[in-house]
């Protein structure tokens, strides 16, 4: 290779765990160096946006983003990566299905707010918080002549691919090394797969997972400290709420190697739109019951929560994306039009 | 000023066995009951994935309707019991994304019971109505002043290019 190739990381909203794991390709890290300068990386490298910015358009040949979307600026970054790189990687869960932050959509960005910034005098409110004042970051000022600005931040947070065109994807929270160095040798060599697909494996956890599978009848599911768990069997037939059939493969199974049922960070396999739904299907199949009433018991008592269950990682990039805004029991409280001839009880008071 | 009578939107998801049947009988028998309700046939009530639901729901519908054949009498043995516990599991999945369970209805109708349906379907589109328009994509747009903040970085940032080079 006569001229050496243009990489940029960057990171929005996520943890800094998709550094790490590029880290954790060891001394393949060499090979990279010989193959790509790192143009642009807060992370590792002294870079400044504005370098990125006087950068001509197309110039990077890959980023590898991760993170997810939740602030103007974010959102600015994803554009102007997107702009300047022939290749845009969303790298790791946050990127690719809005990962743990994600878990923000069931809230709203004054909820947030509330929690992280107000100190309640009732301790209702963050009891480390000491913020008497209520101060909550504004995203204009103006102070003594000087106008000063933050990033807003938005009710809903989203993924990359719903920020911008993403050209491919790697999953994993973190992406395993492996398969980090696969998708690495895969653009050095030029043998992508087509533009918007999942860099990996297509097939599910279970195809990855050594415990042997029999016919799943679960009459109760049962959290992880209730059940002291059999190495060899199937979690799922043990009653744990295991994601793996509805997870895409490539980490090896590492979490139920070590009687950890699968918590879902790969996403969703080939062919699933909605990780959840696909969970509630293969989740429901299996409850030994055709009686509704103990159908419904079983289910209340074994999973109380289910979107943190079934969406942990994919909330952002699912169906409904978010939780309502006005969730319907409350929005008796909202105006609606009522049919000709109705009692009108609030205009006679 | 009287606004319109809201007129929901429910798609069905009918078994091509039992309660489309029942439905296609209900129209010969020239019953009436509301159009609201947009059926799509399936094979088996079975085939209802949790994700149609779901979609249905991101992409404008105010209810969803399932029905299939009563418990014992699916033409596939027993893919109707599958639905009858992926209904359960939305059921308790909908309120956490602040969608009320009033707008999912898991039916049994055999192909006989074209009036019974008809009674139902009448009986869910006035409980839509009520619950008033679910209109899921106003959840997702963000109020104005995310763009002009992003249009502000977009100047500011423009302006440090060009003092710099």
């Amino acid at each position: 290779m006569s001229e050496k190739g243009k990489l940029a990381i960057y990171w929005a909203a996520s943890c800094g765990g998709c550094e790490i794991s590029i880290l954790a390709i060891n001394e393949k890290l060499l090979d990279v160096a010989g193959a790509f300068d790192i143009v642009f990386c807060p992370c590792i490298v002294d870079t400044k946006v504005r370098d990125v910015e006087k950068m001509p358009d197309a110039s990077i040949d890959v980023c590898l983003f991760n993170g997810a979307i939740r602030t103007s600026e974010q959102e600015y970054m994803a554009r102007l990566l997107r702009q300047k790189s022939k290749v845009l990687v969303a790298f790791g869960a946050c990127a690719q299905e809005g990962g743990i932050p994600g878990q923000a959509n069931l809230h709203n960005r004054q909820q947030i707010f509330e929690t992280v910034y107000n100190t309640t005098p009732d301790g209702s409110g963050t009891p480390s918080t000491d913020n008497p004042q209520r101060h909550v970051p504004m995203p204009e000022l103006r102070v003594n002549g000087f106008h000063l600005t933050l990033p807003v931040f938005y009710d809903t947070v989203r993924t990359l691919a719903q920020t911008v065109p993403v050209d491919y994807f790697l999953p994993g929270c973190p992406p395993e090394a492996p398969r980090i160095w696969e998708a690495i040798v895969a653009i050095l060599e030029g043998k992508l797969p087509p533009a918007g697909a999942v860099i990996g494996p297509k097939t599910t956890c279970c195809d990855e997972c050594p415990r042997t599978r029999g016919e799943k009848k679960i009459k109760k599911f049962r959290r992880i400290w209730e059940v002291n768990p059999d190495p060899d069997t199937c979690l799922l037939e043990q009653g744990l709420i295991c994601c793996g059939p509805a997870t895409r493969a490539g980490c090896g199974a590492r979490c139920p190697q070590v009687n950890s049922p699968c918590i879902g960070c790969y996403g969703p396999n080939e062919g699933v739109e909605d990780q959840g739904a696909r969970l509630v299907a293969a989740l429901a199949s299996v409850i030994d019951s055709s009686d509704p009433q103990e159908i419904e018991r079983i289910i209340q008592e074994g999973i109380p929560d289910p979107v943190g269950m079934f969406y942990r990682f994919s909330l952002a990039g699912s169906l409904l994306r978010r939780a309502a805004l006005v969730p319907d029991e409350l929005r008796h409280e909202l105006p609606r039009p009522r049919p000709a001839g109705a009692a009108t009880a609030r205009s006679a008071s | 000023m009287q606004r319109e009578l809201f007129e929901p939107k429910i798609i069905g998801f009918f078994c091509n066995w039992c309660s489309y049947r029942a439905a296609d009988g209900a129209g010969t028998a020239r019953m009436k009951y509301p159009p609201n309700v947009r059926v799509v046939r399936l094979m088996c009530s079975g085939r209802a994935d949790p994700a149609f639901v779901l979609k249905a729901f991101a992409r404008g519908a105010d209810g969803v309707m399932i029905a299939g054949c009563h418990p014992g009498e699916c033409h596939y043995i027993e893919q109707n019991y599958k639905t009858m516990r992926r209904y359960a599991m939305l059921k308790q999945l909908l309120p956490a994304f602040g969608i009320s369970p009033r707008r999912l209805r898991l039916v049994w109708a055999s192909a006989a019971e074209a009036a019974q349906l008809a009674q139902i379907i009448e009986e869910m589109v006035e409980d839509v109505r009520t619950l008033g328009p679910l209109n899921w994509k106003a959840n997702l747009a963000e109020e104005s002043g995310h763009l002009d903040a992003l249009e502000r970085i977009y100047v500011e940032h423009r302006q440090q290019v060009e003092v710099a080079s």
